[in-house]
């Protein structure tokens, strides 16, 4: 079985999410006679990221670099997608399910006339052939999916894959780029970067999320405090409520009108566990609740809980922790 | 400006989801459908800009069974014009039902075709940029706001680490999220227009569905954990355990 795994780069860095898809397409792979290609687009230089994908599992990388590919085009890198895979003969393509993987990942599909299945969290081989479990419903329930058509077009929901070593060595090899990028529709203005380093809700390795408990926008303080407390992979989300109140950024919003979060540790602070958030984190690896409700539904759910005012707990928790890793 | 909202009749999200006899879908006994929250936006979007500029139409499209009519209903009584039921199969592959719609919109050609950025049921996210590449129109995805200007739609979406602003040059796809446009109610007065509004039926040309649902299952309930205890005072408790049970510090 041959994969082609699509890695993704922001500013001339591979993203951690690259190696999670190119190791689960090896964990496929290396099962059924298969081998792994890489492919990574971007701008001059980037054949120096290859580098960064040894022992993820693959046995190639191939880089489509060009000035014009420095920044994600839909355009732009649905054409060299395109002529990659029809050129390679893969049995299945696999993406990163981000915004730039789930944006690309219909294009391609529309151009190669095959299905798709984004935001997978499974992969099993039945029989000689794919078969993807995906959520739906925001997560209240999971289909196990077959595709009638080659290749198999997935997106993997980050977080989910584990990245492996395997220590191996990756060949390099250039991709001739024959695109005429003034022939692309679509013209970026801008991009305008927010929140400095911290990771995107979706991304990030821990969540601390805020709801109406907070009270008032001014109050962040004591969760970005908590937040930083756990580190570098930590993200901020929120629930709808304090979204539609202006108090957080839509794109931290977590659940159904959000955004859909898998972290190995999620804290719900000062929310109370409307059914339409839950479907966003349920999928969390663990979940802690504060509220001073002991009736609140996120209880319901929440591996651990304190029952109390979270302007007492939380600070207290950011103590802790910082002592905990030798910071208080 | 004529612009087409395509839309899709869900599950309401506060439906507890229960798996079907057939195993591969849920069970419809008691759930109630709404138009998808997404494609709300989408349809406020078109109305809004109908109203900025003072002219143009507004047409909403389904592909679905007879029952979709009334999401059709729904979307007219906010304030659309007229609406298109293509009567076809509601499948999970997301390329058979773009080219349904692909083939309904190539004729009329509209300027501005919206979306919901993703339907609340299947959570497919892919119809929107198919129709778009199928049409070989250029496509903005999960745009929170956007305007036309002269040279053609300029598109805002929030993605990992930022927001990303792109001009698409008319004609043009964009699938809509959560952001600028906080739909409207339907007015009594609309809810009494709409039973008049045009609503023309037609067959769905949208080929073989090729992925298929060999089975739905529901996620392993989450068991309910437990209080560590109230106030500050159950802190050490708690981060003892995310270190020595969870290994999660
Ligand atoms: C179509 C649709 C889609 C939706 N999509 C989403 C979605 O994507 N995401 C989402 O989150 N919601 C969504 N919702 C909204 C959802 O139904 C809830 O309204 C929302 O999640 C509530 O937010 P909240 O928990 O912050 O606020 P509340 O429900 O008001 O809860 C606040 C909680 O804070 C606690 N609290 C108050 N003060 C303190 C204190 N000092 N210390 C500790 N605890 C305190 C209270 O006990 C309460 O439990 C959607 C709704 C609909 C209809």
């Amino acid at each position: 079985m041959k994969i082609l795994a699509i890695a993704e780069q922001r500013d001339g860095l591979l993203r951690g999410v690259s190696r999670e898809v190119v190791s689960a397409a090896a964990g496929v792979a290396i099962g059924h006679e298969g081998e792994v290609d890489v492919l990574l687009v971007g701008g001059e230089g980037i054949e120096a990221q290859a580098a960064e994908l040894n022992g993820s599992g693959a046995a190639r990388v191939l880089v489509a670099a060009h000035g014009a590919l420095a920044d994600y085009h839909p355009d732009g890198y649905a054409r060299i997608l395109k002529g990659v895979v029809e050129a390679g003969g893969y049995n299945a393509v696999f993406l990163p399910a981000t915004s730039q993987g789930k944006d690309l990942a219909p294009r391609l599909a529309a151009l190669l006339d095959v299905p798709l299945a984004q935001d997978i969290t499974g992969i099993a081989v039945v029989n000689g052939a794919l078969e993807l479990l995906r959520p739906v419903y925001a997560g209240k329930a999971f289909t196990r999916i077959s595709v009638d058509a080659t290749p198999v077009l997935a997106t993997l929901r980050p977080n989910v894959f584990q990245p492996q070593d395997w220590q191996a060595e990756v060949d390099v090899e250039s991709v001739e780029i024959t695109e005429d990028p003034s022939s692309w529709p679509t013209r970026i203005v801008s991009f305008e970067a927010t929140g400095g380093d911290i990771p995107d809700v979706a991304e990030a390795g821990v969540v601390v999320a805020g709801g109406r408990g907070l009270k008032d926008p001014e109050n962040w303080n004591v969760l970005e405090d908590l937040r930083s407390a756990l580190g570098n992979s930590a993200g901020l989300g929120a629930s709808r409520a304090v979204v539609d109140a202006g108090w957080r950024p839509h794109g931290e919003q977590v659940g159904q009108t959000g955004k859909t979060v898998a972290p190995k540790l999620y804290f719900a602070v000062g929310i109370s566990g409307a059914i339409q958030h839950l479907a966003g984190m349920r999928t969390a690896g663990t979940i802690v609740a504060v509220n001073r409700d002991a009736d609140a539904p996120i209880f319901k759910v929440a591996d651990y809980g304190i029952v109390g005012d979270l302007f007492e707990v939380v600070p207290r928790l950011t103590q802790e922790i910082r002592t905990l890793k030798g910071e208080g | 400006m004529n612009i087409i909202v395509c839309i899709k009749r869900v599950p309401d999200t506060e439906t507890r989801i229960r798996v079907g006899d057939d195993g591969t879908s849920i069970d419809p006994n008691g759930v109630k459908y709404v138009l998808s929250p997404y494609d709300e936006f989408a349809v406020e979007a078109a109305l809004r800009l109908k109203e900025a500029r003072g002219e143009g139409e507004v047409t909403v499209i389904t592909l679905g069974d007879d029952a979709s009519q009334e999401t059709l209903r729904t979307a007219l009584a906010m304030g659309a014009d007229r609406a298109v039921l293509l009567q076809g199969e509601v499948t999970a592959d997301g390329l058979a039902t773009a080219k349904g719609l692909a083939a309904e919109i190539r004729e009329s050609d509209p300027p501005l075709v919206l979306l919901g950025v993703k339907a609340a049921d299947d959570d497919g996210q892919q119809v929107g940029p198919m129709l778009a590449t199928l049409l070989g129109r250029p496509c903005a995805t999960a745009v929170s706001s956007f305007e036309v200007t002269d040279a053609g739609v300029v598109c805002r979406s929030e993605v990992e680490g930022g927001t990303r602003v792109l001009e698409l040059p008319l004609p043009a796809v964009v699938t809509i999220t959560k952001g600028e446009y906080e739909p409207r109610y339907a007015s009594l007065k609309g809810i009494m227009a709409a039973k008049r509004k045009p609503l023309e039926k037609k067959e769905a040309e949208m080929g073989p569905a090729r992925l298929q649902v060999k089975a739905m299952e529901l996620p392993k309930e989450r068991v309910a954990g437990r209080i560590v205890g109230e106030g500050p005072d159950a802190v050490p408790e708690l981060v003892r355990l995310l270190r020595e049970e969870a290994n999660v510090l």
